[in-house]
């Protein structure tokens, strides 16, 4: 057997990276040498089955499997190693952080001289096509703007951010700074016993706090859909934070394939699959990501690479948008599917750019790029699998509500 | 019983008569993780040695299922199209995945015996 997916292997394989090329990006030549998190050795005792993804050696699921681990994710709280993103620290060359915010707001069309200290914000960096060379969340701690990227993109994040802004800010990379996410409706429970402030954040709150003794980043949000919090730690004390986590009993550790498969569920891009260089915002359907003052008429409207196309699309439309899918039966439509308006595949209006089994739902869940006219929720696309076509519903995303704590 | 014969690829096959059972094995059903959805195609289908007879699908990926010898698929199990999980609970027995009207028997002998499968994991 093969997996278009992950590979099966035996002794001396290297299991996982078909995986990870085909389904979650890793963008990295396969030779290169794999780094590590502060919590490697964490994750062999704990049993994780290692995959590279994006350069580092990362947990694909511990023993409890990939399906447990997205139930109990939704039900009670996983605890992520999120290490291998990119950690920025990022503060004004000269005058106040309005300076900074307003630099990084010439590279990002999101309102950030706007975001209020403590607070955080999901945005992109565009080219000068409109495209998107990364997603990020920016958050202002007050004295400093936090940016966490994506870690295929941290080395060309950073580089386009100095080569543009050096400027005006400097940047420091937070690598000796591990990442963790407490994500599900029981996070905020566990975590108030070492950090009582947790319990008081609302959802994209961003404070530092002391948790176990320890100078932390905090902000309550994550990339699951539920409720929860990310977590950034120096180095040596992030595994002494990961234990005091994992021995509350509702805590389980997750590894990135529950993560993909939760991200799915509720609707949110991943980087490589869902957004590219080529997919514009406003056809990724994230024009609520870039806030009033920035958008055509706006206090500060355009301004950032590519705004003209940009605004151009969010005023006159676009040809094709990102849509959820919902294929028909219990067969999931994979990334690549290809998507026709009829039953006998001629017409071809589409293609699937991420597609997995929803646990929670029990049922396929599925994201994909569809010609506007078949962007309607409701609408009944064929999606092309095995030589058959498969009834694929265009769907309202996301597939499961969120439970963030507004 | 008959004798139980292993591929690389990780299908075991058993053959009755002029007919086969085949399913994965352990070993494979471990790595898939959970299964949730098994199709196979379409009885009548010939499929020769080699090619995919049927796919088994987890939350993360698609994995074809070849045929260990050619053939003409002859039953699917249908208690796993409610059921795919079975495949993980019993891999070589009540998980068994499809029969096959094997063509041309000869062909078992370049398979693994399950000495030589459990030592090439």
């Amino acid at each position: 057997m093969s997996a278009d997916g992950i590979a099966i292997s035996g002794k001396g394989d290297r299991r996982g990276d078909d995986f990870f090329v085909f389904c979650l990006g890793g963008f990295r030549p396969l030779f290169d040498p794999l780094s590590f998190t502060p919590l490697n050795d964490l994750h062999i005792e704990l049993g994780a089955r290692m995959v590279p993804f994006a350069g580092y050696s990362m947990p694909l699921q511990y023993p409890a499997g990939l399906m447990a681990e997205h139930l109990h994710t939704r039900k009670s709280a996983g605890l992520f190693d999120v290490s291998h993103m990119g950690q920025l620290r990022i503060t004004p060359k000269q005058g106040t952080l309005n300076d900074a915010a307003l630099a990084l707001e010439s590279l990002i069309p999101v309102d950030l001289a706007g975001l209020g200290a403590n607070r955080q914000r999901y945005g992109f960096l565009t080219n000068d096509a409109g495209g998107i060379r990364d997603d990020l969340m920016v958050a202002n701690m007050g004295d400093w703007l936090f940016v966490v990227v994506n870690a295929s993109c941290k080395a060309a994040d950073t580089a386009l951010m100095e080569a543009a802004l050096g400027d005006r800010v400097v940047i420091e990379k937070l690598d000796d700074r591990a990442l963790l996410a407490l994500q599900g409706p029981e996070a905020v429970n566990v975590l108030q016993d070492l950090c009582p402030e947790a319990a008081e954040m609302r959802f994209m709150d961003a404070i530092e706090a002391d948790i176990d003794g320890v100078a932390c980043t905090l902000t309550r949000s994550g990339y699951t859909g539920e409720d929860g919090y990310e977590i950034g730690i120096p180095a040596e004390h992030a595994e002494q934070i990961a234990r005091a986590l994992l021995a509350d009993e509702r805590v389980l550790p997750i590894g990135l394939g529950a993560r993909d498969s939760l991200r799915l569920e509720s609707g949110l891009c991943l980087y490589g699959n869902d957004l590219d260089e080529t997919t514009t915002p406003v056809e990724a359907a994230l024009g609520w990501a870039m806030q009033k003052a920035r958008r055509e008429g706006g206090a500060r409207a355009g301004g950032y690479p590519g705004a003209e196309i940009i605004m151009k699309q969010a005023r006159e439309g676009v040809s094709r948008l990102r849509v959820g899918l919902a294929a028909e039966g219990r067969a999931p439509v994979r990334a690549g599917t290809e998507l026709f308006a009829d039953e006998a595949g001629t017409q071809k209006v589409g293609v699937v750019t991420s597609g997995a089994f929803g646990p929670s739902i029990n049922a396929p869940v599925a994201m994909g790029y569809v010609e506007t006219a078949y962007a309607v929720l409701g609408t009944t696309l064929y999606g092309a699998l095995r030589g058959k076509f498969v009834p694929v519903q265009v769907r309202a995303l996301p597939f499961v509500p969120p439970g963030f704590k507004r | 019983m008959s004798t139980t014969y292993y591929t690389p690829s990780h299908e075991w096959i058993r053959l009755e008569g002029d007919i086969a059972t085949v399913g994965i094995t352990a070993h494979a059903s471990d790595e898939l993780g959970e299964l949730v959805f098994v199709e196979a195609k379409d009885e009548g289908t010939e499929v020769p040695q080699g090619e995919p007879a049927a796919v088994v699908e987890s939350v993360k990926a698609a994995s074809d299922i070849y045929a260990p010898v050619s053939g003409v698929l002859a039953g699917f199990n249908t208690r796993l199209s409610d059921e795919p999980t079975l495949v993980g609970t019993d891999p070589e027995g009540e998980g068994w995945i499809f029969k096959l009207r094997v063509s041309d028997s000869a062909q078992l002998e370049s398979l693994l015996d399950a000495d030589a499968y459990k030592a090439s994991l």
